[in-house]
C-alpha cells in the first residue's frame, strides 16, 4: 500500500536516486549548495531580486536576452569543462591495471554529458546569444520580430541547462554517448533515467532553439532598416541569417527523432528497437540529418565574427563580400548532403559512401574561398592586433588544420581506419575549438564594449589568448597521434603503456586550457573593477563599419532615436566617411514591447514536465501539462503587450550621449 | 608507397620516434593502402593548406599597423582574376581528391573480395579465403571458424598472406569491429550482417578490439589477432579443436550473457547454423528468425501469399535437414500459418522472447504443434 | 496606428556629395519597435519547420511500413470506407474554416462564429473517428508495439490527430476571445493564422491518406 502511494507520488525517484554515497558528486553538491546559498543571500541583502525580475527576467529586450545567452553559455562551459578535465585525468593515469578514479558508470556518463553540454549548451547558447545582440543593432532594428517569443526561448533553454545539471545529483545522466545510438540507448540496454534527462534536457531547449530560430529569420527578412538590400547585409548577419534556416530546417527533425526515441522507451513501440521489424540504423541516419547541418549552425556566425573583426581592424573593406555571401549560402544548402560521412562503417557500399565523401569535401570549396577571402581583407590592410583580431589569426592557422584533417576523414578508406578514433577527436576539436570557440572568444572582446560601455583588460586577455592557444595544441595534438596509433575513443582503461604519456600531454594541455579559463574569468573581474580605465564613451572603439557602432555603449532600449537609413554594407563607415551628423533634435516617442513574465513561467512548467516525464511521477506530468496549456492560453487573452518610451524620455537619454561625446572631443 | 610514408613522417620522426602508428604502418595489405591513402591526401591537401598558412603569418606580419612601409589600400575589395583563383584553387584539389576518393572507395570496398594479397601478389587461383564469422558480445569478442568447426572469445588466429571472409553480426547493441594492423574497420550490429575481406602479411600478435562504445565493459573488449604462418595456424586449430569445450546452443545463449574483461576461450566443436541464427536473432529457442519474418512480410502478411511463403519456408527447412526445428522457430512458424489458418481475423503471433514468455501461447505450445 | 516615416537629411552634406546634389539620407523618424507584418512569415516559417517533422514521420513509415514482424498487413487492417468518411470530416472543416475567414473579411462577427462552430464539429468528428479506429485496432491486437510497421503508422497518423486537437483547443480560444473583443487586428490575425494551420494539416492529411491508407490497401 505504502509502496504504492510512493510510487504514485514518486515515480521512480526514490532515496536511492541520489548519489549521496558518491564522494565526488557530494562535494560537488555541497560546493554548488554553498555558492547557491551565497548568491541567494548575497541577492536578497542587495535587494535585487525585484531589480532581476522586472529588468532581467522578465525582459524582451533582445539585448539583455543576448547577455543572459552568454552567461548561461559561461555557466555551462564550467560544467562542460569539468567533465573534460575528468576525462582527461582519467586517461591520463588508468595505465598498467589501474582503473583510474572514476569507474566505467561514472565515465560513460561524463563523456556523455560533456558533448551534450558542450554542444546544446555552451555552443549553442553563446552562438544564439551573440545573433541575439549584435543582429538586430546590425540591422538597424529596435528590437526582434517577437520579443515575447525571444525571452521564451531563452527561458527553455535555460529549463534543458537545469535539467541537464539536475542529473547529476538527482539519478544520473545517460552513458550512451552524446548522440544516443540506439539500440545503446534502448530500453532493455539502458533502462534507467540517464537517457530520459538527456531526451527530455534536449526536447525543452530544442522548442527553444527552433523558436529562436524562426523569430531570428523573420527580424532578418522583416526588419532591416531602408536601403539595406539583402547583398547590403553585414555578413554576420547574412552567416546569423544562414545559420537560423538552418536551425528551423533541423531541428525539427532532432524533435521528431527524439519523439521516436521516446516512444520506443515510454510506450513499447518498435522504430529503434533490434526485434519487430525496428531499424536502429534509421536513428543515427535521422540524427545525423540534424547533426551535421549542427555543426554548420555553430561555425557559420563565427565565420561572420571572423568577416566583421578582419575587415574592422585591418581598417578594410571586406575582401570579395559577394563570393563571401555566396560561400555560405553554398555551405548551407551542401551541409543537408552529407550527414553520411558520420558512418562510412556502417558498410552502405562503395557509391554511395563515395557519394557522400564527395559532396563532404565540395563543402571544403567555398571554406576554402572564405579562408582566402580574410587573407587577402588582410593584404594591404593596416592590422591593428587587438584581441579579436589575435583570436582570428589564430583561428586562420587553427582552422585550417581541422579542416584538412575533415577532408581527410571524408575519404571512406581513410576514414575507415581514423573513424571513432582519437584522430577524429582531435579533427572536431580541432574545428569547434579552433573555429567556434575561437570564434566566439573573437566576438565576445570584439562587442563586449558595444554591450558595457567598457574595454575588456588586454593583459589578462592575452594572457587567455596564449593559454587557450597553446593548451589546445597541448590538448589535442597528441590525440591525432594517438588515431595513427590505432587509439580509439570513449577508453576508460588503457592496456599500452607506452601510449600514456601521450594521455599525459593532452592532459597537460587541459591543465593549460583550465587556465585560459580561470584568466578569462579574472580578466571580466579585472575589467569591472577597473571599468573607469578602459570606459568607452564614443560608443564606436574600434573604427567599426557597421550599424551597431553608430549607436552608444552600451545602446539605449531602444537602440537608435532615429532608425538609419543605409546606402553601403559598411553602413557606419559611410556615414562617417560622408560627413554624418548625429541628429539631436526631433525626437519622438518610441513604440516597444512590454517585459513579460510569461516566458519565464511557461518555461519552469515545461522543465518540470520533464522532470515529471523523466521520473514517471504521471500525476505531475498531468497538471504540469494542463498547467501549461492553461498559462499559455492565458497569455493569448493578454493584449496589452506594447507601450511608448516617453519622448522626454528619449530627450533625455540622447543628451546624456550628446554631452559624453563633447566632453571626449 | 612507403616513400609517401617516409616523406610525410620526416618532420615528425623525431618527435614520434618509438611511438608505434600501426594506422600507417600496419601488418596487412588493406590496411596498408588505407595508410597510404591518408598519407596521399595529406600530401595533397598540404599543397594548398602550406602555402595558406605561410600566407597568413605573412600578410600578418607584414600589415601590421607599425609598419608605415606597407602599402594600405582601404577600399580595395574586389579582384576578378583574384576571385577566380580563391575559388578554382581548392576545386582543383578536390577534383583530384574526389577522383582518388571514387576510386578507392570502390577499390577498398569492405565487401569487395581482394584481388591481391600484397603489392606484389595477387590472390592465387583457386584460393579459398578463410571464413571467419564474428559476433559482437557484450562485452567480448566471439570468432567461428565454419571451415574448421571450431570457435573461440576473445582470441583470433588467421594464416598469414590467406584472404580473410568476415561475416560479422553483434548481439544486443552496436560494436565496430578493428584490428587497426589488419585492415579498417566495420560495424558490428544485431539482426545485420556486414562484411568485411582483408589479409595479414606479417606474422604476429596485433591488437584488436571494438572501435564503437557500447557500455560499461566497452574498454575491456579487446583480443589479440594471431597472424601465424600456415604451420602455426594449423598447430593453432588443432590447440582449439582439442580444447574440447562445444559452443551449441545453450552454450552461446549463456556465453552471450554481460560480461567483462573476458579471459581467452576456445571451443572444440560449434553448432554450424549458430551464426545465421545469432544474425536472425532466433538462438533462444520458440524465437522466430528474422529471415523468416521477413519473408511472411515480403508476400503481404500470413493471410496474404505469407501462409504459402511460411509453408514455403518450412518445406525448404525440413529438406534441408534442419537438425532442431524447434529451436530455429519453424514451429512458431507453423503454429502462425496455423493460426492464420484457423481464423481469418487478426492473429498475434508470438515472435519474441519477451512476448514468448509473457504468453501462454508461446513456447510451451510449441511443443507440441 | 498609423505610421509616421519621415526622411531626414545629414544635416551637413559631406565632402563626398557632389555640389548641388541632394546630400544623402542618414535616418528616418520611425516610433515603432516593430511590425505586425512578421507574424504571417513566422507562422510561414513555423508551419515548414512542423512539416519537416511530419516529413520524418513519413520517411519513418517509408522506411517501415512494410515491416508487419509476421503480423497484420494494411491490407488487413484498413477500413477505407472508415477512412474515407473521415478524410471528407477534414475536407469539409477546411472549406467551412474558409467561409469563416470570407464572414471575417466582410466583419461579420456572428457569420465568423457560426462558421467556426460548424469547423470545429467537423473537427471533433474527425478526431472522434480517428480515435474508434485507434481502439478497434488496439482491440484487435494491432497497437503500436505490435510491430514496426504499427508504431510508424499509430505516430503518423496520431501526430496528425495531435495537431488537430490542438487546433481544436486554439479554435475555441480564438471564438472566446472574438467574443469578447471583437474582429479587431489582432483577432484577425490570430484567424488567419489558425487558417493557416489548419488548411496545412488537411495538406498533410491528404498525405497520410494517399501514402498510408490508399497505397496500403493496393499493397
Amino acid at each position: 500500500m505504502l509502496e504504492t502511494l510512493t510510487t504514485f507520488l514518486f515515480g521512480r525517484l526514490s532515496l536511492e536516486s541520489f548519489p549521496y554515497h558518491e564522494p565526488i558528486v557530494v562535494a560537488t553538491f555541497f560546493a554548488v549548495l554553498l555558492g547557491g546559498i551565497a548568491l541567494v543571500a548575497a541577492l536578497s541583502y542587495f535587494k535585487l531580486w525585484g531589480y532581476l525580475w522586472t529588468e532581467w527576467f522578465t525582459t524582451v529586450d533582445h539585448k539583455r536576452i543576448g547577455i543572459m545567452y552568454m552567461i548561461l553559455g559561461l555557466i555551462m562551459l564550467l560544467r562542460g569543462f569539468a567533465d573534460a578535465i575528468m576525462m582527461r585525468a582519467q586517461q591520463a593515469i588508468a595505465f598498467n591495471g589501474s582503473e583510474g578514479y572514476l569507474n566505467s558508470h561514472h565515465f560513460d556518463q561524463v563523456f556523455t554529458a560533456h558533448g551534450v553540454i558542450m554542444i546544446f549548451f555552451v555552443a549553442m547558447p553563446f552562438v544564439t546569444g551573440l545573433m541575439n545582440y549584435v543582429v538586430p543593432l546590425q540591422i538597424g532594428a529596435r528590437d526582434v520580430s517577437f520579443p515575447f517569443l525571444n525571452n521564451f526561448s531563452f527561458w527553455m533553454t535555460v529549463g534543458g541547462a537545469v535539467l541537464i545539471m539536475a542529473s547529476l545529483f538527482i539519478g544520473e545522466f545517460a552513458r550512451t554517448g552524446w548522440l544516443a545510438y540506439p539500440p545503446l540507448s534502448g530500453l532493455e540496454a539502458s533502462p534507467d533515467v540517464g537517457v530520459d534527462y538527456y531526451i527530455w534536457a534536449l526536447q525543452v531547449a530544442g522548442v527553444g532553439t527552433t523558436l529562436s530560430g524562426i523569430n531570428l529569420i523573420c527580424t532578418i527578412v522583416k526588419m532591416r532598416a531602408p536601403g539595406m538590400t539583402m547583398m547590403k547585409m553585414p555578413v554576420f548577419t547574412w552567416t546569423s541569417l544562414c545559420t537560423n534556416v538552418l536551425i528551423v530546417a533541423s531541428f525539427p527533425i532532432l524533435t521528431a527523432v527524439l519523439v521516436l526515441l521516446s516512444l520506443d522507451r515510454y510506450v513499447g513501440t518498435h522504430f529503434f528497437t533490434n526485434d519487430m521489424g525496428g531499424n536502429p540504423m534509421m536513428y543515427v541516419n535521422l540524427i545525423w540529418i540534424w547533426g551535421h547541418p549542427e555543426v554548420y549552425i555553430l561555425i557559420l556566425p563565427c565565420f561572420g565574427i571572423f568577416s566583421e573583426v578582419t575587415s574592422t581592424f585591418t581598417g578594410k573593406k571586406l575582401f570579395g563580400y559577394t563570393s563571401m555571401v555566396y560561400a555560405t549560402v553554398v555551405i548551407t544548402i551542401l551541409s543537408y548532403l552529407v550527414w553520411l560521412h558520420h558512418f562510412f562503417t556502417m558498410g552502405s557500399g562503395a557509391s554511395v559512401n563515395s557519394f557522400f565523401g564527395i559532396t563532404t569535401m565540395i563543402i571544403s570549396i567555398p571554406t576554402g574561398a572564405k579562408i582566402f577571402n580574410w587573407l587577402f581583407t588582410m593584404y594591404r590592410g593596416r592590422i591593428r592586433f587587438e584581441l579579436p583580431m589575435m583570436w582570428t589569426i589564430a583561428f586562420m592557422l587553427t582552422f585550417v588544420l581541422g579542416g584538412m584533417t575533415g577532408v581527410l576523414l571524408a575519404v571512406p578508406p581513410a576514414d575507415f581506419v581514423l573513424h571513432n578514433s582519437l584522430f577524429l577527436i582531435a579533427h572536431f576539436h580541432n574545428v569547434i575549438i579552433g573555429g567556434v570557440l575561437f570564434g566566439l572568444f573573437a566576438g565576445i572582446y570584439y562587442w563586449w564594449p558595444k554591450a558595457f560601455g567598457f574595454r575588456l583588460d588586454p593583459f589578462w586577455g592575452k594572457m587567455s589568448f596564449w593559454f587557450w592557444v597553446i593548451g589546445f595544441y597541448f590538448a589535442f595534438m597528441p590525440l591525432y597521434v594517438l588515431g595513427l596509433m590505432g587509439v580509439t575513443r570513449r577508453l576508460r582503461v588503457f592496456e599500452d603503456p607506452s601510449l600514456q604519456i601521450w594521455f599525459q600531454i593532452a592532459a597537460f594541455g587541459a591543465v593549460l586550457i583550465a587556465l585560459g579559463i580561470g584568466s578569462f574569468l579574472i580578466q571580466i573581474a579585472v575589467s569591472i573593477l577597473k571599468r573607469r580605465q578602459l570606459v568607452d564613451v564614443s560608443g564606436d572603439p574600434w573604427e567599426g563599419r557597421t550599424l551597431e557602432w553608430a549607436t552608444s555603449s552600451p545602446p539605449p532600449g531602444y537602440n537608435f532615436a532615429f532608425t538609419p537609413v543605409i546606402h553601403d554594407n559598411d553602413a557606419w563607415w559611410d556615414m562617417k566617411k560622408r560627413g554624418y551628423a548625429r541628429p539631436l533634435e526631433g525626437f519622438r516617442p518610441i513604440h516597444m514591447p512590454s517585459n513579460t513574465g510569461a516566458g519565464i513561467i511557461l518555461a519552469g512548467i515545461s522543465t518540470t514536465l520533464g522532470f515529471a516525464l523523466i521520473w514517471h511521477i504521471w500525476w505531475l506530468a498531468a497538471v504540469s501539462f494542463i498547467g501549461l496549456l492553461v498559462v499559455a492560453i492565458g497569455h493569448t487573452f493578454n493584449y496589452n503587450r506594447d507601450f511608448h518610451i516617453p519622448v522626454d524620455e528619449v530627450v533625455r537619454t540622447e543628451n546624456e550621449r550628446t554631452r559624453l561625446l563633447s566632453g571626449q572631443v | 608507397m612507403s616513400r609517401y610514408r617516409a616523406i610525410a613522417l620526416l618532420p615528425v620522426m623525431a618527435a614520434l620516434s618509438g611511438c608505434n602508428l600501426v594506422v600507417l604502418n600496419p601488418a596487412g595489405d588493406v590496411a596498408s593502402q588505407q595508410g597510404d591513402l591518408v598519407v596521399i591526401s595529406t600530401l595533397l591537401m598540404l599543397l594548398i593548406i602550406v602555402p595558406v598558412m605561410a600566407l597568413t603569418v605573412l600578410f600578418a606580419w607584414r600589415y601590421r599597423q607599425s609598419n608605415n612601409t606597407a602599402r594600405y589600400e582601404p577600399d580595395w575589395d574586389h579582384s576578378t582574376q583574384l576571385e577566380l583563383v580563391i575559388w578554382a584553387a581548392p576545386l582543383l584539389i578536390i577534383i583530384c581528391l574526389g577522383a582518388i576518393t571514387w576510386v578507392t572507395t570502390h577499390k577498398l570496398d569492405p565487401y569487395r573480395p581482394l584481388d591481391r594479397i600484397a603489392s606484389d601478389k595477387p590472390v592465387p587461383a583457386g584460393a579459398k579465403p578463410l571464413d571467419v564469422q564474428v559476433v559482437a558480445l557484450d562485452w567480448k569478442w566471439l570468432f567461428v571458424y565454419p571451415e574448421y568447426g571450431i570457435a573461440s572469445v576473445n582470441e583470433m588466429a588467421a594464416p598469414v598472406d590467406r584472404q580473410i571472409r568476415f561475416s560479422l553480426t553483434a548481439s544486443t547493441v552496436m560494436n565496430s569491429f578493428y584490428v587497426p594492423a589488419l585492415a579498417g574497420m566495420i560495424y558490428t550490429m544485431p539482426g545485420m550482417e556486414t562484411k568485411l575481406h582483408a589479409v595479414i602479411n606479417e606474422p604476429g600478435t596485433y591488437k584488436g578490439f571494438s572501435s564503437n562504445y557500447s557500455g560499461a565493459g566497452f574498454s575491456h573488449m579487446r583480443f589479440n589477432f594471431l597472424g601465424l604462418s600456415n604451420q602455426d595456424f594449423d598447430g593453432w586449430v588443432s590447440k582449439v579443436k582439442s580444447s574440447g569445450g562445444s559452443l551449441d546452443r545453450n552454450a552461446y545463449l549463456a556465453l552471450e550473457k554481460p560480461s567483462e574483461a573476458v579471459p581467452v576461450q576456445h571451443f572444440g566443436t560449434v553448432d554450424p547454423k549458430l551464426f545465421n541464427a545469432v544474425v536472425n536473432m532466433c538462438v533462444r529457442p520458440g524465437t522466430m528468425c528474422m529471415s523468416d519474418m521477413a519473408a511472411i512480410d515480403r508476400a503481404g502478411g500470413l493471410n496474404a501469399g505469407g501462409k504459402a511463403a511460411a509453408d514455403a519456408i518450412l518445406r525448404a527447412n525440413t529438406l534441408a535437414g534442419f537438425p532442431d526445428t524447434q529451436a530455429t522457430g519453424l514451429c512458431t512458424v507453423a503454429e502462425a500459418v496455423e493460426a492464420a489458418a484457423n481464423s481469418g481475423a487478426v492473429q498475434r503471433p508470438t515472435v519474441t522472447p519477451i512476448s514468448a514468455s509473457a504468453s501462454p501461447a508461446g513456447p510451451q505450445r510449441l511443443a507440441n504443434p | 496606428m498609423t505610421t509616421t516615416v519621415e526622411a531626414m537629411h545629414g544635416s551637413h552634406a559631406g565632402h563626398d556629395t557632389p555640389r548641388g546634389a541632394t546630400p544623402p539620407v542618414f535616418y528616418v523618424r520611425d516610433e515603432h519597435a516593430h511590425e505586425a507584418a512578421s507574424t504571417a512569415l513566422g507562422f510561414w516559417i513555423y508551419l515548414m519547420s512542423d512539416c519537416l517533422i511530419f516529413a520524418v514521420l513519413f520517411a519513418t513509415y517509408g522506411v517501415l511500413g512494410t515491416s508487419y514482424a509476421a503480423g497484420p498487413t494494411p491490407k488487413e487492417l484498413f477500413d477505407l470506407k472508415l477512412v474515407a468518411l473521415n478524410t471528407s470530416m477534414l475536407l469539409f472543416s477546411s472549406i467551412t474554416y474558409g467561409f469563416a475567414m470570407l464572414a471575417m473579411e466582410k466583419g461579420r462577427t456572428a457569420q465568423t462564429q457560426g462558421w467556426l462552430v460548424i469547423t470545429l464539429l467537423f473537427g471533433l468528428a474527425f478526431l472522434g473517428i480517428e480515435l474508434f479506429e485507434f481502439a478497434h485496432l488496439i482491440h484487435e491486437g494491432a497497437g503500436p508495439w505490435r510491430s514496426a510497421f504499427l508504431s510508424a503508422f499509430f505516430t503518423l497518423v496520431g501526430t496528425h490527430g495531435l495537431h488537430v486537437t490542438f487546433g481544436s483547443v486554439w479554435l475555441v480560444t480564438l471564438m472566446v476571445q472574438v467574443a469578447r473583443r471583437g474582429l479587431i487586428p489582432a483577432n484577425r490575425r490570430r484567424l488567419m493564422c489558425l487558417s493557416m494551420f489548419w488548411h496545412f494539416l488537411d495538406v498533410i492529411w491528404i498525405g497520410v491518406f494517399t501514402f498510408v491508407y490508399l497505397m496500403g490497401a493496393l499493397r
